[in-house]
């Protein structure tokens, strides 16, 4: 395991008295280094945590936000619960869809963009919502669909180190 | 697409966010009276502080409205006490914590500290949901500001009592905002709720005595401490008393947060500050606290706000998330909607919620696509009586009750679904895209039950 992750690992023990407190930023930091809780991912989680890689499958496998299996570089999620969905989300997702020439949730050919719904991420009043590799991008519409992904397939994924 | 999101104007008796735009920097909010709150709580005994907030009468933010002194009275007396904060915000349609913290992230700070200070606490974690990755830099960045003025890991001013405030985000769960749920992922479990007792205020965080509040309930601390309990209790109603942010969203002008006194009505926001419906379009229903709450009837505008009103009204106040609902809508879909996302969001422990929401959403499935019968509407009733009231936590609860309203409320709709053998709402209907029509002509009517 990379010396960074470690002591990142480390460095979130120490705000809490109890060392499996800090099992979801240490899940957390794993996903950032590898992409996505792979078992490679997990072990190094249980190294720097001194638990079972086993426990921590079984926290990370009950939270959306880690992925268990590989993601694109990049990962848009739309939201489609209530408020969204009464003004637009719906299509907005048809619309990454028939773009990215996959169905919800799924990764683009070339494996570079993930899209996924997601439920309420709390924007309701300036929906419909989409979350971008974890910003929000909010009053999103179908005309801002192509621009983004645009952008998304000529970058990288930032402040990633995949391992 | 605009710098998002933007924030609605101050309403005149704002409390919390009583200005436009945000105060992130510390000189700013100091500059504005911040931290003479905690000033005037480091003058103060914890039985003084708690007596305040007794006086106050503030009911929780979060949803329940328990009263948030009497809360505080309840904690357990041990050396290691923990402040935990509830900033979980996941109820659909809810926004209003991540405006406080992305606005005023001090006043917040300010509260956790005044509350610390309180309970002599050991630590505090502000518990917030993964998605809001923007405030929780945003809150790190206040607690260093925090610190570096001395007032978070060093000895508060004349006291040898020193604070430390910690971030922790979840990780994508609704059900982490249920508190024993809540506390369990913050300990490193599943966010699985556990049965009372033992109640958190006797072993919570690390299994210590802990006290638990919304990040709205904290943030009013600061403004409570500086103007008095009973000054507090004199804005709103006698059992509702202050102001609270509501999160207005949906077919609504102008939808946003707005901070109202709880004297106000759902008449006052939707039609006062949200500028009522769009153009062209009539009210059909609201949803009166968040996805969970019964929905409310265009002849109950006039509702109060105050937690004693909507419940009055047969619904609940809830988080204070008003979704506004025209006449467009099928609510057979939006019962579907509804349903679904408590079922995704059912920690599948207890067998009432984890059965019963997936059966509404199977059999509201059916419904939305013309494949159901009149007799399922009634095993939709059915069910949701066997659901409510008998789960481990609330999360069955808030699926069964909005799905009752929704069928007693609007029932014609659903026995029209089933006569025709299909949606009857037109192509550009609200979420069609979610549940496209299965066919267009209508089935033969050879239904089983």
């Amino acid at each position: 395991m990379s010396d960074t992750l470690y002591d990142e690992i480390q460095r979130e023990i120490a705000k809490y008295p109890d060392r499996r407190s800090a099992i979801l930023p240490a899940l957390r930091h794993a996903q950032e280094h590898y992409g996505w809780l792979s078992p490679e991912a997990l072990e190094a989680v249980a190294d720097g945590l001194d638990l079972p890689p086993a426990r921590c499958l079984a926290v990370a496998s009950f939270y959306d936000m880690f992925f268990l299996q590989p993601v694109g570089e990049h990962v848009v999620e739309v939201c489609t619960n209530l408020s969204c969905a009464l003004i637009g989300a719906d299509r907005l997702l048809r619309e990454f869809e028939r773009e990215l020439d996959v169905k919800a949730p799924g990764t683009s050919e070339d494996g570079k963009i993930t899209l996924r719904c997601v439920e309420c991420l709390g924007g309701c009043g300036w929906g419909p919502v989409v979350s971008v590799d974890e910003e929000y991008e909010e009053h999103f519409k179908i005309e801002d669909v192509a621009p983004l992904l645009e952008r998304l397939r000529s970058t990288s994924r930032p402040s990633e180190s995949h391992a | 697409m605009p710098e998002s999101p933007t924030f609605a104007q101050p309403d005149q008796n704002a409390l919390l966010l009583p200005f436009a735009g945000s105060r992130r920097e510390i000189a700013e909010y100091e500059a504005n009276g911040g931290y003479s709150a905690l000033q005037t709580a480091l003058g103060m005994t914890s039985e003084q502080l708690v007596d305040e907030m007794i006086a106050s009468n503030l009911r929780g933010r979060g949803g329940a409205g328990f009263p948030a002194g009497r809360k505080a009275s309840f904690l357990a007396a041990g050396l290691d006490r923990y402040l935990v904060i509830n900033g979980d915000e996941s109820e659909p349609g809810t926004f209003k914590d991540r405006e406080i913290m992305l606005r005023n992230p001090h006043m917040l700070i300010e509260g956790i500290i005044i509350y610390l200070w309180m309970i002599r606490g050991a630590g505090a974690y502000i518990y917030i949901r993964g998605e809001y990755a923007k405030e929780a830099s945003i809150l790190e960045g206040a607690i260093a500001q925090a610190r570096a003025k001395g007032y978070i890991g060093s000895p508060l001013p004349g006291t040898d009592y020193v604070a430390n405030v910690y971030v922790h985000r979840g990780a994508g769960a609704y059900i982490c905002g249920e508190e024993t749920a809540l506390l369990a992922s913050l300990n490193g479990e599943r966010g699985q709720p556990t049965a009372k007792p033992p109640f958190p205020a006797v072993s919570g965080a690390f299994k210590k005595p802990t006290l638990l509040n919304n990040v709205e309930t904290v943030a009013t601390v600061p403004v409570i401490i500086g103007m008095g309990g009973a000054a507090y209790a004199g804005v709103g109603t006698e059992q509702s008393t202050g102001t609270k942010m509501f999160s207005l969203s949906g077919h609504v002008r102008n939808p946003g947060n707005y901070e109202m006194p709880l004297s106000a009505t759902y008449r006052d926001l939707i039609e006062g500050k949200g500028g009522g419906m769009p153009e062209g379009r009539t009210l059909k229903a609201f949803v009166p606290g968040g996805s969970s709450m019964p929905i409310l009837m265009p002849n109950q505008l006039d509702t109060g706000l105050a937690f004693e009103a909507v419940v009055a009204a047969g619904s609940m106040a809830g988080s204070g998330a008003v979704i506004v609902v025209d006449d467009r809508t099928c609510m057979v879909r939006f019962a579907l909607r509804t349903a679904e996302f408590y079922m995704h969001e059912s920690c599948g422990k207890c067998t009432p919620c984890r059965e019963g929401t997936r059966w509404l959403t199977e059999l509201l499935r059916k419904q939305e696509a013309g494949l159901g019968t009149l007799a399922e509407i009634d095993l939709l009733l059915e069910i949701c009586n066997r659901v409510e009231g008998n789960c481990l936590c609330v999360l069955g609860d808030a699926c069964a009750m909005p799905v009752r309203s929704h069928i007693n409320n609007f029932r014609a709709e659903f026995e029209e679904h089933c006569r025709l053998g299909r949606c009857p709402c037109p192509d550009d209907a609200p979420m069609t895209e979610l549940y496209p029509p299965l066919l267009k002509a209508p089935l033969p009517m050879v239904h089983a039950g």
